[in-house]
């Protein structure tokens, strides 16, 4: 290899500079940081257990977004037996009722912008 | 060979920078646009199509004007189109390029763009007029691609690149054909909805590229060894005469059976045009300009001696370019909406956004054909000064051996 | 075995697109064991259709009662300019609204009234047909020509079809241009189409359309073509009715008593 000093050096830079956000975090301690989420209190259980939304909510609710506008359903009954309206503002904001301190929470760390907020209203940002 | 793209001379970059510029300013308005939506244009509820749909519909155009060269060529062994084919397929694809460019800052919602493959609509024009814009755009890669890596290594393009070409030729009639579908189906706009739609774009596209070309081929003449030579620039003038005729015959047809009909929801949108209607005139200096250039066009072209005399040739196919551009890019699209459903008639005239950002798709596409010719003549060492460059190993050689 | 740098660059590009394309397919629907239903007492219809009464609407001087109740239920933008317009149901004079059919000496009341325009949807509606994503369909089961604001991209095809006008495009961002944003109804975000959707969120509660209800003397009157007792079927069978652009096949089923 020609220059192998340079090169050598330069893909230690590199490899430096492009792993920053992984180990920059660990250095300072934050790696455990999790985001606090405000638990509604009107409700004892959401549509489905708590592991199974916080990783599949955003397929639920595409989900329940083709249900309702194209297909016309409008209540989802879950593996209980129980009935929820297929709604993002009425059935999920209800509960959540903060949605600056439960969905943002994640979603601002994560560095996350669902385009759902363009159009479905937050009740608490219109009163 | 991207690379020979990559050196030249001062007024190659001075080009390019210029170029860059229009490109950055087009995006800093594109950026405006995205952030704060289409009001920015002078679009509106009446007028819902305008500058960036009618240049799509030109350039498409321009792109499947490459057949002309093609067909000649490659179905009928003309080879004095040799030279030249390459030039044609690397305008098709900077022309298919602007075009998709045209369609995407004219979206409200852009990024979406895939919906139309996942959900795929084979009533709908616009799915294949993607489908078949995108195919046109490959197979033009692939063919320049082929083509041109076996001339640099002085050897035949393999066997199978040729029924490919051979297919390039009905899907360059299809892309234009297909877009003329966009229109002409549609029974609310009854100034689009003529048979003779498709076959006039057809004609205006076959007169407006190879004009291009020709003016391409005096430019490349001028500015570096390049010569497509006298009789591929003549041949081209011809076809751009039989196109052109053809052209101003149909458009005299559409006249006429708008005008003797004297239906008034045909004669209206002519009469808007030509004339004005309901006191607005925004469109009419442009479009009898459009006729005095397309009449001077003609004198010029089916006269022989102006014909081979390259300089009325090349005002020619300037009037003839300019006419065409007018015509569809100006007149067409925007007629359609006026008047509109209910009758009423309301204009529509690009902002300065809109058109700083069309200029920066424009400057996309001559980035692209500078590049790309570049390539094409760096291959073929007819630069004006071959640039001698140390290659890796240390020695000296001269550029493309 | 050789391998110039070139075929090595092209392998590598090629090996990084498979590896995107494999993660971009993991695409798979999760939902546990579960069922849809529609709400327990829809309006249920296989052919939605709307009667608008000339007279009766005339009755008021300046009503607009209906879309003002259309407008501010669904959340509809008012620009305050006819460029960036939106509307879902709007006023037009007859000779706008029905200009094939007006000539210089139509009955009076008719030179001087105001009609009523919204979507007509269409049996055959030729925006459906032209969409490219399929962000707008007519419902087999009902006749509703629907929006899907999810999945427009903007393109503005379907307004270019609609021989009627009744489509929008939202050329901006429409929340700071609504009144009073009604919670209930989503707004709808800058660069899709929107248009009247005969109130569908209504209908599936069983309530009839905003308009139809917000109207004082009953001029709209709104049912099931296909049911030979409804209202429509009474009016139409006993009234002569028109339709806007009735001979270009799109079959609206917005029918105007004159």
């Amino acid at each position: 290899m020609f220059d192998a000093g340079k090169i050598i050096v330069g893909l230690i830079v590199f490899l430096a500079l492009i792993t920053f956000p992984l180990w920059y975090n660990v250095a300072k301690g934050k790696a455990g940081y999790v985001p606090e989420l405000e638990k509604p209190t009107t409700a004892d259980r959401c549509v489905e257990d708590t592991d199974y939304m916080r990783s599949n909510h955003m397929d639920l609710l595409n989900e329940w977004r083709d249900l309702v506008v194209r297909e016309g359903q409008r209540v989802f009954v879950d593996s209980r037996g129980t009935k929820y309206e297929m709604s993002l503002t009425r059935t999920c904001l209800n509960c959540h009722a903060n949605k600056d301190k439960f969905c943002d929470k994640c979603h601002d760390y994560m560095g996350v912008q669902p385009y759902c907020w363009d159009c479905h209203v937050d009740p608490k940002e219109v009163r | 060979m991207l690379e020979k793209a990559l050196s030249g001379d001062k007024r190659y970059w001075g080009w390019i920078a210029f170029l860059l510029v229009v490109i950055g300013v087009g995006t800093f308005f594109y950026l405006r646009q995205f952030h704060e939506g289409l009001h920015i244009t002078g679009l509106s509820r009446d007028v819902t199509w305008g500058f960036y749909i009618a240049q799509f519909t030109f350039l498409v155009g321009v792109a499947a004007s490459a057949v002309m060269v093609v067909l000649p060529y490659y179905l009928h062994n003309y080879k004095a189109f040799g030279k030249i084919t390459i030039l044609g397929e690397f305008l098709a694809i900077s022309s298919v390029m602007m075009c998709m460019l045209f369609i995407f800052v004219d979206m409200g919602q852009p990024f979406r763009i895939l919906n139309v493959y996942l959900h795929p609509s084979p009533r709908s024009l616009m799915f294949w007029d993607t489908v078949a814009l995108g195919g046109y755009l490959v197979l033009n890669v692939v063919i320049s691609h082929f083509t041109l890596n076996s001339e640099r290594k002085s050897i035949p393009p393999p066997n199978w690149i040729k029924p490919i070409i051979i297919l390039s030729i009905p899907w360059a009639i299809s892309i234009h054909t297909v877009t003329a579908f966009l229109y002409s189906g549609l029974a609310a706009r009854p100034f689009w909805m003529t048979a003779i739609l498709a076959p006039r774009f057809l004609a205006s596209a076959f007169s407006s590229g190879p004009a291009l070309l020709i003016l391409f081929c005096f430019i490349l003449r001028k500015l570096t060894k390049f010569d497509a030579g006298r009789e591929p620039i003549q041949k081209l003038g011809v076809i751009v005469t039989y196109a052109m005729t053809v052209n101003v015959f149909f458009i005299l047809m559409e006249l006429f059976t708008a005008i003797y009909s004297d239906i008034p929801e045909h004669v209206s949108h002519f009469q808007y045009l030509f004339f004005g209607l309901d006191g607005k005139t925004t469109l009419v200096p442009w479009m009898w300009a459009s006729v005095i250039l397309a009449v001077l066009s003609l004198v010029l072209l089916i006269v022989p001696r102006t014909r081979r005399n390259e300089t009325t040739l090349t005002i020619a196919c300037v009037t003839v370019f300019a006419s065409i551009w007018i015509d569809k890019g100006l007149g067409m699209v925007v007629t359609g909406f006026i008047p509109n459903p209910l009758g009423e008639v309301i204009e529509y005239w690009p902002t300065i956004p809109e058109a700083l950002i069309s200029f920066g798709v424009y400057g996309i596409g001559l980035l692209l054909v500078t590049g790309f010719y570049k390539i094409a003549l760096s291959v073929r060492g007819e630069l004006p000064t071959e640039p001698v460059r140390a290659t890796a190993h240390g020695s000296v050689g001269i550029e493309g051996s | 075995m050789g391998i110039d740098r070139r075929k090595f660059i092209k392998l590598s590009g090629l090996a990084a697109l498979g590896i995107a394309g494999r993660a971009a397919g993991d695409v798979v629907s999760t939902l546990e064991e579960s069922t849809t239903l529609p709400f327990e007492r829809p309006l249920v219809g296989k052919r939605w259709a709307m009667v608008i009464d000339l007279k009766k609407c005339q009755q008021h001087e300046g009503c607009k009662d209906c879309i003002t109740a259309c407008h501010r239920i669904h959340n509809v933008p008012d620009f305050d300019n006819p460029k960036d317009e939106v509307k879902w149901i709007w006023e037009e004079p007859f000779e706008h609204a029905f200009h094939e059919q007006e000539h210089e000496h139509i009955r009076n009341d008719l030179k001087h009234s105001n009609v009523l325009l919204l979507c007509n949807h269409c049996d055959n509606p030729p925006c459906t047909r032209v969409c490219p994503t399929q962000a707008t369909w007519r419902r087999e089961k009902d006749g509703i020509v629907m929006m899907d604001w999810h999945r427009c991209i903007g393109c503005r095809y379907c307004v270019a079809a609609c021989p009627y006008g009744s489509r929008s495009f939202n050329w901006r961002d429409p929340r700071p241009f609504i009144k009073e944003i009604q919670p209930n109804y989503p707004t709808r975000m800058r660069g899709v189409v929107e248009k009247c959707t005969f109130c569908d969120e209504r209908l599936a509660k069983g309530l009839l359309p905003a308009c139809v209800e917000a109207c004082k003397e009953k001029a709209l009157v709104f049912g099931d073509l296909e049911d030979a007792d409804s209202e429509v079927r009474q009016l139409l069978g006993s009234h002569f009715a028109i339709r806007r652009k009735a001979t270009l096949g799109t079959m609206p089923e917005v029918y105007y008593l004159v």
